[in-house]
């Protein structure tokens, strides 16, 4: 993985030591609040409903052993001990006190961590596939260029102050596990006829109160010219992108309202007008920030493990776990093993330090040192040798992570919600829980088969809602918490935006409509090896809306 | 309606209850009710001295109501924030005892 060389540690500390004689002065009460919150902000400190909340960025979800470690040590030291894992690939604190952020901020930096552009209208964590770099089906690692892009615009002063956030997201296989339609920018590697790497450049896709899916742009970009090109689109945002209306900042806002070919030709023209600009790539560059992410030399092995295979044989519970959280390595013999932190009726995502703890462990025992968050708020333990499955699943599932659920219906995104966020309409999390324990890990969840559930608490949309093939928005009406539903979102390479079911159910009453939805679609699906979200794009809102509305009259409104 | 001044704690960011002479309290039961236009009036003045001098950050009034016989934040979202996280009720001021004398789920 990448390691700071001296200017970006450089860059880190000081960052610290500026913020440490922010929280200083704002202590001594030489700033005001208002002065003071784009500083908490620029460093990744909110202010929510029961305390302080500091977001650390997880450049492109990658982490080794000692920097999780360091997640719990902090968890304990400075918080509650528990971490929560969000859908942009980073970890949240709930209960960080302000006076302790500098040291927060300190004991990060120390392995390389820090959380600069978590918040504030700038270019965020750049976020990735999390199968990077091991997916059997991958074309090129997108992690070097996350890291080009990372160090590019951090503290980028031509963007830093944007007119809303800016979310890029790059995918390195043709399965898209990274959500990239649903980003600001999203970046697919893929390889032109005469088999040079470039990109697919996708742009202004979005969810929150406008959701939209990105607009293909350009079918190949050659990779030299990524950050020339993420530049020209970026300036022509930052000219153009409204200011006015913090509603209708965002570029995808932009993009509807120019036309997707009026965009391009800006875009285009913008790019073509720097043809001399240093931010062409050089081929030493790439190669160099490759190098960091170089697979670890893992000899191949059999492809089959008859201790996997004796195991699976007499115990249920693993056999399903191979089957839902283990993915193909591109390397023969190995695998990518999901750790679900999705436990039956716990919130999605969190993680205690204990867990953390465990987890890296296990990762610097089987793992290379190499471990990924996923934007599905779960970890990856990457490079798996195959006979060592047994032994990682039995640890797991001595600190309660071995949920077999990975990709079905209880591995639910969820965002923190009116439990925690001062933004939020209404509570997300004991949602997901009661989902969760309705349709639990076993028999039925597998019979029901590939299935996301996606929850937001506002119409921000944080959980990721319109993309839920089953999708979830809390809001409140009248002083009481009410739940619409959306299905057939993907975010996907097949991305599609949800449609909405109808007037919303009560907090009481939803977690039965989306039975009523999961039961319509067994009794529609084609056979049982229909996925949800095919028999729906398949048959279409009707027999959804009919059992929800009109047999079994669910609706409270 | 009777209301409540709240606010976060600067240091820790906490939330508090405004408590008149006492300043500021953890604890929602410690919080002083306002019951008429002036007492409201006067104690959003001292708290918005009280985040002029730092301690506190937004205070805002919040309306209070009877459920199942105890007063109570109106709204989920404060009592939430009186209470701590529905999800977590081992974290929060429900943990210290701190929350208002009511169910506190929904």
């Amino acid at each position: 993985m990448y390691r700071y060389d001296e200017f970006d540690s450089a860059f880190v500390a000081a960052r610290v030591e500026q913020f440490r004689d922010q929280v200083k002065r704002r202590m001594a009460g030489e700033l005001t609040e208002e002065q003071f919150r784009p500083h908490r902000l620029m460093n990744g400190l909110y202010l929510q409903l029961h305390a302080y909340m500091l977001r650390v960025a997880v450049p492109y979800g990658t982490l080794n052993s000692r920097q999780l470690r360091r997640l719990a040590d902090i968890a304990r030291k400075y918080d509650r001990g528990y971490g929560h894992f969000t859908t942009r690939q980073n970890l949240q604190y709930n209960w960080p006190k302000l006076q302790d952020a500098p040291d927060i901020l300190g004991e990060l930096a120390e392995v390389e961590m820090h959380a600069i552009q978590t918040s504030g209208n700038c270019i965020r964590n750049v976020t990735a596939d999390h199968f990077a770099g091991v997916a059997a089906d991958e074309i090129a690692d997108p992690r070097p260029y996350c890291e080009i892009l990372r160090q590019w615009s951090s503290q980028h002063p031509e963007f830093s102050f944007l007119p809303r956030k800016f979310k890029i997201a790059v995918n390195g296989g043709p399965h898209d596990r990274a959500a990239i339609q649903a980003h600001d920018i999203g970046l697919q590697i893929v390889r032109n006829a005469r088999g040079e790497l470039g990109f697919c450049v996708y742009v202004g896709g979005g969810l929150g109160r406008t959701p939209f899916i990105a607009k293909k742009i350009r079918d190949f970009l050659p990779e030299r010219e990524l950050l020339r090109y993420v530049d020209a689109i970026l300036r022509v945002y930052n000219l153009e992108g409204r200011r006015d209306n913090k509603y209708k900042a965002r570029i995808k806002i932009l993009v509807h309202e120019t036309g997707e070919a009026a965009f391009r030709e800006a875009v285009e023209a913008e790019y073509a007008a720097n043809a001399q600009s240093v931010l062409t790539l050089q081929e030493a560059d790439i190669a160099h920030m490759r190098a960091f992410f170089r697979t670890p030399p893992l000899e191949p092995r059999a492809t089959t493990s008859p201790r996997i295979e004796r195991r699976r044989g007499r115990d249920v519970k693993f056999d399903a776990y191979i089957s839902a959280n283990v993915a193909p390595h591109k390397i023969p013999g190995y695998a990518v093993m999901t750790v679900s932190l999705k436990p039956i009726g716990l919130p999605p995502g969190d993680c205690s330090a204990d867990q953390m703890d465990a987890v890296a462990d296990l990762a610097e025992d089987y793992s290379q040192d190499e471990l990924r968050v996923s934007h599905e708020q779960n970890l990856i333990l990457p490079h798996v040798a195959l006979d060592d499955l047994p032994a990682v699943y039995d640890r797991l599932a001595s600190v309660g992570l071995a949920a077999p659920n990975a990709g079905q219906i209880s591995d639910i995104i969820a965002c923190p919600g009116l439990d925690y966020c001062a933004l939020a309409t209404a509570r997300s999390i004991p949602i997901a829980q009661r989902i969760a324990e309705k349709f639990g890990d076993g028999a039925r969840a597998r019979d029901i088969g590939p299935l996301k559930i996606k929850i937001s608490g506002c119409i921000n949309a944080c959980g990721h809602h319109h993309v839920g093939h089953i999708g979830i928005l809390g809001l409140e009406r009248a002083g009481e918490e009410t739940y619409q539903i959306t299905l057939g979102g993907s975010g996907d390479e097949n991305a599609s935006i949800g449609q909405l079911t109808g007037p919303g159910f009560s907090y009481e009453r939803v977690v039965e409509a989306v039975e009523t939805v999961v039961e319509t679609y067994k009794a529609q699906r084609a056979d049982a090896g229909e996925p949800f979200l095919a028999t729906f794009r398949r048959v279409g809102m009707a027999p959804f809306k009919e059992a929800l509305y009109e047999r079994s009259a669910g609706s409270d409104i | 309606m009777q209301e409540m001044i709240t606010a976060n704690r600067l240091a820790d960011g906490r939330v508090v209850f405004f408590a008149g002479d006492a300043g500021w309290s953890e604890d929602f039961h410690r919080g002083a009710v306002l019951s008429d236009a002036a007492a409201k009036a006067q104690a959003l003045a001292q708290a918005q001295a009280s985040a002029a001098a730092n301690e506190v950050v937004d205070p805002y009034p919040i309306e209070l109501e009877m459920r199942a016989g105890h007063l109570a934040p109106k709204a989920l979202r404060e009592r939430i924030r009186a209470s701590g996280p529905t999800v977590r009720e081992d974290l929060g001021k429900q943990a210290q005892g701190y929350a208002p004398t009511i169910a506190q789920r929904g």
